[in-house]
């Protein structure tokens, strides 16, 4: 059993709604005088879930309700939700920009929060000024620095512009010199907020490595990110937020799947029904209105067995006839790539389409490996390319490791790759 | 075990102890006190022709302004003293005063973004406006000084006398008294922004109620306990007393606004402290 490095015990955090203007005075006043009287603060008692698309009745809102969670040294704690879940609320409070309404939060040792790249960056002054500013902003000191700078410099790339105002510097430079300076940081606890989601693929590989590197040198990381695979990558556990609450917390995989089916599980009907929110673009000229996959008899599911051959049915609503079209169909993997595409017509010809309801199943034989997935549907003009509809991940459904037949049953807990192509060996 | 639990380096409430402003930290973050600083200094001048020339001609215009103004056409006694240098004896040392009370009263709302980002003391920010000010005080003050030692070998109204050794204390306490203002308003401003508004004239109407155009001696006996309740005013006339040797000193009414900014700067402490856990929910 590890230390504890970091204890969080009963965090909640209340926001009010709105502008603050002439109406805030009174509440303010009433607060004031419920505390002369000793008496608790009477909005901290109302206030409604963090739930962005209900309008609730109250002007409070719990950004973050009841969170207890304990980390300890060496651990790279992941932390996703969706938007508005209280994720950088946490990180807010653990990095002291803001308080809690109500709890504690107890750390040992120096904690850096890392919510953006190049904070207090100064645009006349030069990139090595800056690396000074930046780094004393991070709570670095001067002789600190100084032994690293070198090293920042040419962590970031950018040795070349360094005594360039750094207003003079592509973004990318900017977020270059950002992070370089911050992974110099050596905090025993770092919190970063999806900075990683920035700069080229080369900067980004370069970051991961350094993330891994500085969880491998025994530091206490929390990370906070909406990529899933650097999540994976990084992390030994993971937490969930929902609306302001921790839903749960545990190991890494586990967690992300949970994530990612219960993002999709409202839609619990096997009927398929998309639901109007799903569709991106509004266009009025066609509109997919179900997706579901069956078996081969029919049967609506949404589990499969390995090397199911099964059938994706879906329903377009064309409201005037669109000639020069084309249907894409994908399969989606749990982190929203396309990783399938299938169209009606294998030479890659445009299609039209009469006003009315058109219902299509298409056959598929069995191409995916276990795991999570989803349907993608799309039309947009062939050659234009405008889409007229789309529905980005609908209809999640999932596929065994076990065959229908019970036969055998995929051997390793990793699943490599996403389909399985069917090949022919032969030694020679 | 449990012995080790209790030992936590940080502890985050949502409410502290009034008295615990952690001042400490401020220690650590003294790097950053000066490369703040240093920032300031730098910036302000980068891509103009004149540069750090600026920093004279703001104090000398001024003082040719008023030497028209209150001097030639308002015909406001200088006590005997060359206008220009009677002026500008007031200016540099109030411009210190106003410099650092406008832009500490802004802390918080200038920057919230990186308030919003990243935590250090946020004390941090207009302590560096009082020493950046400093700087440009230093620089303004050798100008009058210039002046001061012309005039000093061409005229004989001018009498410097020992009460020089307090010029330093009177710099600290105007310091300190621009920091303590400027704190706090920075404070009051972060949820209500009305006193924003009162800042420009309430500092124009303050620097009149200052003996900075006009000396003490030409106020009626009557008011004269209303301009001297202004703290500012003892500090000025004993900074014109030291250097041209007009102008009224009383230690008693020095006293009284060391006291005034001790009070002040102390309250200014607990208020910021208080709305710098929060603010960033408010601003």
């Amino acid at each position: 059993m590890g230390n504890e490095v970091l204890k969080v015990e009963n965090i909640s955090k209340q926001y009010r709604l709105g502008q603050f203007g002439t109406g805030t005075m009174s509440h303010d006043v009433n607060r004031w005088w419920h505390k002369i009287r000793g008496k608790e603060d009477p909005y901290l008692k109302i206030g409604d879930v963090n739930d962005r698309s209900i309008s609730g009745g109250s002007e409070y809102v719990w950004s973050l309700k009841d969170i207890n969670f304990d980390v300890k040294q060496g651990e790279v704690l992941g932390i996703i939700g969706k938007n508005g879940a209280g994720k950088s609320t946490l990180l807010k409070i653990l990095s002291q920009v803001t308080t809690p309404t109500t709890g504690e939060v107890k750390v040992k040792g120096r904690i850096a929060a890392l919510l953006e790249v190049g904070t207090g960056f100064h645009p006349d002054l030069s990139g090595r000024e800056n690396i000074f500013l930046n780094g004393a902003i991070l709570g670095m000191s001067k002789a600190e620095i100084k032994l690293k700078l070198d090293e920042i410099i040419e962590f970031s790339g950018v040795a070349k512009y360094i005594d360039t105002p750094v207003k003079r510097y592509s973004s990318g430079m900017m977020v270059r010199l950002g992070f370089a300076i911050a992974a110099h940081l050596e905090p025993e606890i770092l919190i970063v907020d999806e900075v990683l989601a920035v700069g080229d693929a080369e900067f980004q590989k370069k970051c991961m490595g350094k993330m891994k590197e500085v969880s491998g040198e025994g530091r206490t990381v929390l990370f906070v990110s909406h990529n899933m695979p650097s999540i994976r990558a990084l992390c030994s556990s993971v937490m969930i937020l929902k609306n302001g609450k921790l839903i749960s917390i545990g190991e890494t995989n586990e967690m992300i799947s949970d994530y990612l089916s219960s993002e999709t599980k409202s839609i619990k009907n096997e009927e398929g029904v998309i639901p109007d929110n799903l569709s991106l673009y509004n266009t009025g000229e066609a509109k997919f209105t179900q997706a579901r996959i069956l078996t081969l008899n029919q049967t609506p599911t949404t589990e499969l067995f390995f090397k199911q051959n099964f059938i994706l049915e879906f329903t377009i609503d064309v409201f005037k006839q669109i000639t020069d079209v084309n249907i894409s169909i994908f399969i989606v993997n749990a982190f929203g790539e396309n990783i399938l595409m299938a169209v009606e017509n294998e030479m890659y010809k445009p299609t039209s389409f009469d006003k009315g309801t058109h219902t299509y199943s298409i056959t598929f034989s069995d191409h995916l490996m276990p795991g999570e997935y989803s349907i993608g549907l799309a039309i947009s003009y062939f050659h234009t390319g405008n889409s007229i509809d789309h529905v980005e991940s609908f209809y999640n459904f999932r596929i065994l490791k076990e065959t229908e037949t019970k036969d055998m049953e995929y051997p390793w807990a990793t699943v490599h790759g996403y389909t399985k192509p069917h090949t022919k060996w032969s030694k020679k | 075990m449990k012995n080790q639990k209790e030992n936590w380096d940080l502890i985050i409430r949502p409410h502290t102890k009034w008295y615990d402003l952690r001042l400490s930290e401020i220690l650590n973050y003294k790097d950053l006190l000066f490369l703040f600083v240093k920032r300031d200094f730098v910036s302000v001048y980068k891509q103009t022709i004149l540069g750090p020339a600026w920093f004279f001609i703001q104090p000398i215009i001024t003082a040719i302004t008023f030497t028209v103004i209150f001097g030639n056409l308002a015909n406001i006694s200088t006590d005997g003293l060359p206008p220009v240098l009677f002026y500008l004896c007031g200016i540099t040392l109030w411009n210190y005063l106003s410099d650092t009370l406008i832009k500490t009263a802004d802390t918080f709302t200038a920057n919230a973004s990186i308030f919003g980002k990243v935590y250090f003391p946020r004390m941090i920010v207009p302590l560096s406006v009082v020493l950046s000010n400093l700087i440009k005080f230093g620089v303004q003050f050798l100008l009058f000084i210039a002046v001061w030692v012309y005039y000093l070998i061409t005229q004989t109204t001018v009498h410097p006398n020992l009460t020089l050794i307090l010029v330093p204390f009177l710099i600290l306490l105007m310091g300190f008294l621009g920091l303590s203002f400027g704190i706090i308003i920075s404070s009051m401003t972060t949820k209500y922004r009305d006193l924003k508004f009162l800042i420009a004239f309430g500092i124009q109407l303050m620097m009149y109620a200052t003996p900075i155009v006009y000396p003490l001696s030409i106020v009626p006996q009557k008011y004269k306990w209303l301009i001297l309740a202004n703290p500012v005013t003892s500090i000025i006339e004993t900074f014109k007393y030291a250097f041209l040797g007009v102008g009224e000193f009383n230690w008693l009414y020095l006293l009284y606004s060391l006291c005034f900014t001790c009070v002040l700067f102390f309250l200014g402490l607990v208020i910021f402290h208080k709305v710098e856990k929060s603010f960033m929910d408010t601003v």
